[in-house]
């Protein structure tokens, strides 16, 4: 299951200096709730993907905490400030401390 | 035609079987309450929110409580000087009130965002915008969900 999971970005690719620019994640990832059943009736642990850290050029951009009423397949859009050219980072970490990152350069002129 | 009047009948008792149902599972869980969504938003964000500065945006129905699309944004210049610290969303009426809590930073740019929640049934969303001088703004929106999401 876990080779499923797979971030996906929207980033643009170019910027004008000190723009706020949309940037739109996903991660493929059932979200296990804690409360579902299995076909046995038998409750099926929590799994959820419970943090979203993003960082500019290392520098804190914003940060998510998810809870299990967060909707399967997390989508979350937001906006962020370039002043200079650099390097989108963002990293999705799970219930069992598992992570995934990905990367997006803006090219700010 | 007797034949399909008792297909119809079948399938009406089907429904008030589900419906039954529904209603064990409901009482199973210990749900979330306005009550347990004002102590878990009050747990993060201390003082009282005054309305204003928030917007909720969010469908007014959602026939399928599973992924009901949300966007809330405040009002904040985003400066080093004044900007949105936190922003915490509840729903009142899922088991647990807790639905996503955002951190932003002045590089945010723009107190906005985009997210997609679990709706169990018919219920409230609350938004709690934190500033960084402490001051607390609220809005909420109250969402009809026809097929809940709670995935019982």
């Amino acid at each position: 299951m876990s080779d499923d999971i797979k971030p996906r970005l929207r980033v643009p690719a170019t910027a004008k200096k000190g723009e706020v620019v949309e940037v739109k994640t996903l991660i493929t990832h059932p979200m296990e709730n804690g409360q579902r059943k299995d076909a046995d009736g038998k409750l099926v642990p929590r799994l959820i993907v419970n943090a979203l850290k993003v960082t500019y050029n290392d520098r804190p951009v914003l940060n998510a905490k998810l809870e299990p009423a967060v909707a399967a397949n997390p989508y979350l859009s937001f906006f962020v400030k370039v002043e200079e050219s650099g390097t989108l980072k963002f990293t999705w970490t799970d219930d069992q401390s598992q992570s995934w990152t990905a990367e997006s350069k803006i090219d700010v002129s | 035609m007797t034949g399909f009047a008792t297909a119809a009948f079948t399938t009406l008792g089907r429904r008030s079987a589900l419906m039954a149902i529904a209603g064990v599972v409901a009482a199973r869980h210990a749900w979330a309450t306005p009550d347990a969504t004002r102590d878990w938003l009050a747990s993060l964000a201390k003082g009282t929110p005054t309305a204003g500065k928030v917007t909720l945006k969010a469908p007014e129905i959602a026939e399928n409580g599973n992924a009901v699309p949300v966007t809330v944004s405040v009002e904040s210049e985003m400066s080093e000087k004044s900007y949105v610290k936190a922003l915490y969303v509840a729903a009142d009426g899922n088991p647990a009130p807790g639905v996503i809590t955002w951190e932003f930073t002045p590089l945010s740019g723009k107190a906005e965002v985009s997210f997609r929640t679990r709706l169990a049934q018919t219920q409230k969303l609350v938004a709690v915008a934190e500033m960084n001088d402490g001051s607390l703004y609220m809005a909420s929106h109250e969402i009809k969900v026809t097929i809940g999401g709670c995935g019982g």
